[in-house]
């Protein structure tokens, strides 16, 4: 078994590397890194634009395969190279990734569980008022990408701040916590003001779909031989779909909602954005615009790595939930 | 429950007396009255329709272009001359969301009609041969899951922003076809050992001729359903590029860009710079995603409506 | 329309039980709301079920009898509408709540399914399951419960129940897991059981294990039995009464022998004589006869016997009403038939109801089988696989042996049964035949042709002459194709015009009993047997000499099996085909095969022509796959004993040292110490019977033994 598990790991990691290699080849040869020092106001000099595209190690005038071999050489010493205000990219993510870990924590818990319910509910009531309703509301909430969701919640705040009124705004839609904020429980709901609208942009999209989802499944089980059979032994009805039915339809529900929130830690650009928290996404977008290819490298290499722990970790929790699978 | 009904749609209305014409026309005819059954789905179809005479004739409703400004009407709100309202630069909303539109709703139909039919073409082609054509094909579509799309995308962004915007449409395709792809070649081994398969293969047709003739057919639900689905995918990440800046750049417009100058007006009093080309994204999305579930259940009414990823 | 099955005057066996019923139905209706219409899927059953008795419901798929039990539990959908009567010990059931009803179940009446793969919760283990089932209506310490459910392990024959409790469904074979919802079933003592087609998904030697374990239950409870079934053979030996439904409604009730031996509604005489039988002696086929058409629609029934467009003996009557539930004279049971006192005065002989069909010779039976030609010849034929396991690593950790050496050979004109349970190989052995290459090892040779020699030229051609017919008729049709093109197909892919092609399938439809404006139709509008007749035809458009058939009938209902096992007769006496007729039920190879083949764990274990091997089977495993299969004859069911095989069917993945039927073998255990070293150590080899022309045993210690 050992060999096995050596080998898919071996795969995953050639993976990643070809996927990390790519996005460094193609940010490498797409960035215009000088542009940002010429249209500087004074542009910067010479001298220092190559020195400093140099220490970046992104000279373009450096054949971009010896960039290259110089980058991936460093990143197997744990040295991921220097961001575009010449910052280390290691101290920059290991900030910015747990602006990303405070943001994205609370919407994936809270998602996942309202999902698996939300659906559960959906089916047991299939075609009623609720059910319909709430399949209206998903249609609706995923017709609704982010970057509209976002901006949404914050028209929506600000005229909710308006009719309140007071001397603070009642909801917060700007970055992680009021620096003014003191005490700790002053600070507490500082942070929990700021996280409400992110966690409902992030939140909802992911609820919806699960509950789809949810509800799919768990209509399958409603029509299963094994839970006429509970009944049939005695079961009421409530119970066999409670002990029987959930649990049986929960397990391709658990998979999917493993890999989603695995995958969320690779940061939300939109939310990020609009409300002004500085995660990956934010970072991500900014190095973009300064043609800054460790970070971007630096960034795309994270995600990998977590798209592949989520196959992973998705796979075990279903051998762990469902005793027909193996490892 | 495996209590016997009639099994809409398949009940064998068994054969005997006087010839009765039946042709593919016929599944066609059953497919459009199960589509029909489902009010929300003909609500989509009705409103995509309107969407698109409204992206298409909407510009011969006023004489304002795109690109034109009105520096004596800059931020006004919606009116008879400016029926969406203008920005702070005097252009006229309703002209801008109807030419993002425009746009938008063609790199969807163009980016899905793109990934659609690759991932048709190799996951068939990959759960068919088998072997090594799997082996390669599977590989890539594992790559580029672990790619992260989005980023890619916005990471190669300069490479199209300079050129036309047409580029945009395979580069999206690009990072588009996986799932699908995955959905199809998993159908397809189930359908290989389907029996008219092996039959088909026993009498000597060609492999192509059987992909062609029983297995493409057979799944074409999938890809007629995934085809719409991904219309509604593309102009998002179109939508979500542009938003961000990484996609269709001035002079072009598109929804992303058009949602993008209205969000900075949210949260102020000319929020309707946000309202209505954000209204309109949401009810393409919303008309496409109402036809392809309403497609996917006339199509095959045994799926639950589960999207298997 | 309602009448009591309590036959006014019984004369069966079964003596009319004293007492009051334990389970009282009385004019039940079924009805589902759907599109199309109302479905009255039960349209008025009703019977009296006696403690201790076993009341047989008989009928084909959509006659209403799974439907009728599943209203007696309450367990139908929320669009059925219920109405009638059901008295438990004179308490009524209908209208009871979900809360009052669930006390009952499980505890007054219990329920065996039909599949028993899907019936078990997937996630829990059997041990916790079986506990639920007690906890639910008792009070019962953690310690008791599970001594208990251990000791009801026992009861159905689970080996070994301590370790079995904690193991999980999937780990359980589909025998074990009908023995453990069997202990659900008697947990508690029931009063009745119900039993939905109990052993219809199992194996023929897997059935009998399942009947014996029922029966043993009902003796230990005492409770009354509904036991559901398609299968006439199951009900014979089991039954004290039976009901014959069509239709959604009881059309013929009565003691079993009374059915059996004196059937007085042409329904139930057809699908008598629609069976083909084990015991037919001598040689010398009886065609079978089929019932014509297909069940009506339940949707808007006209008032006339349901049966009308079938009967062969109907006459403007039967057109006017719907018969009611009588008995054809004083001394007769009750029978839906406006006809019945004809059959019963015998002016319509039973015997003549359903004309006999004649089936043609053909020139070659004249010919001596040493002087035909050999059509297929398969020699030492091997196909192993590796054995994959583990979703998340996939490795290999075994061989599985599918077909492990095997040789026959087919000659002209002839019928090849290859039969065995799942699991013995026949299946891959077809596949490997069709491929047409060179196999793992061995030889297969068509004319005396080398597959493995085939130029793809020639190979193309050879599938001219070699053609299959799969099992389930849906699936080998391409819905998405007229039925039309599907039978061009074959003809089109060798490079015949579109024209020849169009006449050729106009020919073929023709040939089986269909007509030719049917070509432009898709086949979900035709009925399982007329989609079976269309894949016949396909497999017959390039005229081949030999045609596999994969299990040809068994999707297939009784009466409308033996019209395809009629026509597959006579299509092989007019066109002189061979066939290689592969199928788990014997009595439809004894039927229809020349010789036969029994296969046990990818091995032939014994071979010869039908007389010899069904009357005088030498090996133990034939002898004891001819004494599991249920006769549909009650007296010569009650007079025989069975032999029943220990264990389940083992895997080819794990074949036994020595002689692979060692384990299961009867007459092992008779066996001394050094006869048994033998069968150990020894793989027996196929040899010819002393004395018998066409009859061979893989057997140490081969001996005949009459056991049908």
């Amino acid at each position: 078994m050992g060999a096995f598990i050596v080998r898919r790991l071996l795969n995953y990691a050639v993976l990643v590397f070809i996927a990390t290699s790519l996005a460094y080849l193609g940010a490498a040869t797409a960035f215009h890194p000088k542009d940002m020092y010429l249209h500087k106001n004074p542009p910067a000099p010479a001298v220092v634009m190559y020195r400093e595209l140099d220490e970046r190690d992104s000279n373009p005038d450096k054949p971009v395969f010896e960039r290259y071999a110089h980058w991936v050489d460093g990143v197997a010493h744990g040295d991921f190279g220097k961001t575009w205000d010449l910052d280390s990219v290691s101290k920059h993510f290991s900030i910015s990734v747990w602006v990303t870990v405070r943001l994205v924590s609370v919407a994936a818990v809270l998602s996942a569980v309202l999902g698996v319910l939300i659906g559960s509910f959906q089916a047991v009531r299939q075609y009623k008022v609720s059910d319909h309703s709430i399949t209206f509301a998903s249609y609706v909430i995923f017709a609704m990408p982010v970057f509209v969701l976002a901006p949404f919640l914050k028209l929506i705040a600000v005229q909710v701040n308006k009719a309140v009124g007071g001397d603070t705004p009642l909801l917060q839609y700007q970055g992680e916590i009021d620096p003014n904020a003191t005490g700790f429980f002053g600070q507490l709901f500082s942070r929990a003001d700021h996280l409400l609208l992110p966690t409902i942009s992030l939140s909802l999209g992911l609820i919806a779909f699960y509950s789809r989802y949810q509800r799919g499944t768990m209509l399958d089980v409603m029509g299963s031989d094994f839970l006429r059979t509970a009944r049939a032994k005695g079961l009421r009805k409530g119970r066999a779909i409670l002990k029987h039915g959930v649990r049986t339809a929960v397990i391709p529900v658990m998979t999917l909602v493993t890999y989603s929130t695995i995958t969320t830690f690779a940061g939300a650009i939109i939310t990020e954005r609009v409300f002004g928290w500085n995660g990956l996404g934010s970072w991500f977008t900014d190095a973009t615009n300064h043609a800054d290819v460790n970070s971007v490298a630096m960034i795309t290499l994270f995600s990998a790595v977590l798209v592949l722990i989520a196959g992973m970790l998705s796979d075990v929790i279903t051998a762990v939930l469902d005793p027909r699978v193996r490892l | 429950m495996t209590i016997q009904l009639i099994d809409d749609g398949h009940t064998p209305e068994t054969v005997g007396g006087g010839p009765v014409a039946s042709t593919a026309a016929g599944r066609a005819r059953l497919v459009w009255r199960r589509f029909r059954r489902n009010k929300l789905a003909v609500a989509g179809l009705a409103g995509l329709v309107l969407l698109f005479l409204f992206a298409f004739f909407g510009p011969s409703l006023t004489h304002w272009k795109a690109g034109d400004n009105d520096f004596l009407n800059t931020q006004t709100g919606p009116g008879s001359d400016h029926f969406f309202g203008t920005d702070d630069a005097g252009h006229d909303m309703f002209a801008q969301t109807v030419s993002g539109m425009r746009k938008s709703l063609n790199i969807g139909l163009l980016v899905a009609a793109l990934s659609t039919g690759a991932a048709g073409i190799l996951g068939t082609a990959a759960a068919y041969f088998g072997g090594w054509w799997d082996k390669v094909i599977v590989w890539l579509t594992d790559l580029f899951l672990v790619v992260p799309s989005l980023l890619m995308l916005i990471i190669l962004s300069p490479y199209f922003q300079g050129a036309n915007w047409i580029v945009l449409i395979p580069m999206i395709a690009l990072f588009n076809w996986m799932i699908t792809s995955r959905v199809v070649r998993g159908m397809t081994l189930t359908v290989r050992e389907r029996e008219f398969v092996r039959a088909a293969r026993y009498m000597g047709v060609p492999a192509w001729t059987i992909i062609r003739r029983h297995i493409l057919p057979n799944i074409s639900s999938i890809l007629i359903v995934d085809y719409t689905l991904n219309v509604g995918a593309a102009i998002v990440t179109e939508s979500f590029l542009s938003f961000l800046g990484f996609g269709i750049r001035t002079p072009d417009v598109s929804l992303g860009t058009v949602i993008n100058d209205g969000s900075t007006f949210a949260g102020t009093d000319q929020w309707y710079l946000f309202a209505f080309p954000a209204s309109f994204l949401v009810l393409i999305i919303l008309c496409v995603n109402f036809i392809g579930d309403g497609l996917r259940d006339a199509l095959d009414p045994n799926s639950t409506g589960v999207s298997a990823r | 329309m309602t009448a009591n099955l309590v036959a006014r005057s019984g004369s069966g066996s079964a003596a009319r039980p004293a007492g009051s019923p334990v389970l009282s139905v009385k004019d039940l209706h079924v009805t589902f709301g759907s599109e199309a219409g109302d479905v009255r899927a039960v349209r008025g059953v009703s019977y009296d079920l006696h403690p201790g008795q076993v009341l047989g419901i008989v009928g084909e798929s959509g006659s209403g009898k799974s439907v009728s039990a599943m209203a007696v539990l309450g367990l139908l959908p929320d669009n059925a509408r219920v109405t009638g009567s059901v008295e438990l010990e004179g308490r009524e059931l209908l209208g009871l709540s979900d809360r009052e009803m669930s006390k009952a179940r499980g505890k007054d009446i219990a329920m065996v399914f039909q599949d028993p793969l899907s019936a078990l919760t997937p996630v829990f283990t059997v041990g916790d399951q079986i506990v639920e089932a007690l906890t639910v209506h008792r009070r019962l310490s953690k310690d008791a419960a599970r001594e208990r459910a251990l000791e009801l392990l026992d009861v159905v024959g689970i080996p070994d129940p301590r370790r079995r409790f904690k193991n999980f469904p999937h780990e359980f074979s589909g025998g074990m897991r009908q023995r453990v919802m069997i202990a659900m079933a008697i947990a508690n003592d029931p009063k009745v059981i119900l039993c939905d087609e109990p052993t219809t998904a199992l194996d023929v030697t897997i059935q009998a294990q399942i009947l014996e374990a029922l029966k043993s239950a009902q003796e230990l409870t005492g409770a009354a039995i509904l036991m559901i079934t398609h299968d006439l053979g199951v009900v014979a030996g089991f039954a004290d009464r039976v009901s014959v439904m069509y239709a959604g409604r009881p059309v013929e009730t009565g003691a079993v022998d009374e059915i059996y031996y004196r059937p007085r509604m042409p329904y139930t005489i057809g699908l008598l004589g629609s069976i083909p039988r084990l015991g037919t002696a001598g040689h010398g086929r009886r065609p079978l006869t089929p019932i014509e058409g297909t069940p009506p629609s339940m949707v808007d029934l006209p008032d006339a016997c349901p049966f009308v467009a079938r009967c062969p003996i109907a006459v403007s009557a039967c057109q006017a009403a719907e018969p009611e539930l009588l008995p054809a004279g004083p001394d007769s049971h009750p029978s839906a038939c406006h006809r019945r006192a004809d059959l019963e005065s015998g002016t319509i002989p039973i015997d003549e109801v359903y004309p006999l069909p004649v089936i043609p010779e053909t020139s070659l039976d004249a010919v001596p089988r040493a002087e035909r030609q050999p059509v297929l010849e398969v020699k030492d034929l091997s196909k192993h696989f590796p054995l994959l396991r583990g979703a998340v690593f996939k490795r290999r950790v075994g061989t599985v042996k599918a077909v492990d050496g095997i040789s026959f050979e087919i000659r002209e004109g002839e019928t090849l049964g290859l039969v065995g349970e799942s699991g013995c190989g026949k299946t891959t052995t077809l596949m490997e035949i069709l491929e047409l290459v060179a196999p793992q090892a061995g030889s297969i040779a068509v004319f005396g042709r080398e597959a493995a020699n085939l130029s793809g030229r020639e190979r193309m051609e050879m599938r001219k002459d070699i053609q299959i017919v799969f099992q389930d008729p849906m699936a080998s049709l391409d819905p998405r194709m007229p039925v039309g093109d599907a039978i061009a197909e074959p003809l089109r892919t060798h490079g015949w015009s579109a024209d020849r092609a169009a006449a050729r399938v106009s020919e073929l439809l023709k040939l089986v009993g269909l007509e030719p404006y049917h070509a432009a139709r898709f086949p979900r509008e035709f009925s399982g047997g007329q989609r079976q007749r269309i894949c016949v035809a396909r497999a017959l458009a390039l005229s081949p000499k030999v045609v596999i058939l994969d299990e040809p009938v068994s999707a297939l209902d009784v009466s409308i099996q033996a019209g395809v096992i009629n026509l597959l007769d006579e299509l092989r006496a007019k066109l002189g085909l061979s066939y290689l007729f592969v199928a788990h039920d014997l009595s439809v190879v004894r039927h229809i095969a020349d010789r036969v083949a029994v296969m046990y764990l990818g091995r032939i274990v014994e071979i010869g022509d039908v007389a010899s091997v069904f009357h005088a089977p030498s090996h133990p495993y034939t002898q004891a796959l001819l004494s599991a299969i249920p006769l549909p004859d009650p007296r010569r069911e009650r007079e025989r004993s069975r032999i029943l095989l220990p264990g389940d069917l083992p895997s080819p993945a794990n074949v036994p040292s020595g002689c692979r039927f060692r384990d299961r073998c009867f007459k092992y255990a008779s066996l001394n110490e050094a006869e048994q070293v033998k069968c150990r150590d020894e793989d027996p080899t196929i040899v010819a019977r002393p004395g018998e022309a066409d009859h061979a045993t893989a057997c140490h210690f081969a001996a005949a033994l009459e056991v049908v």
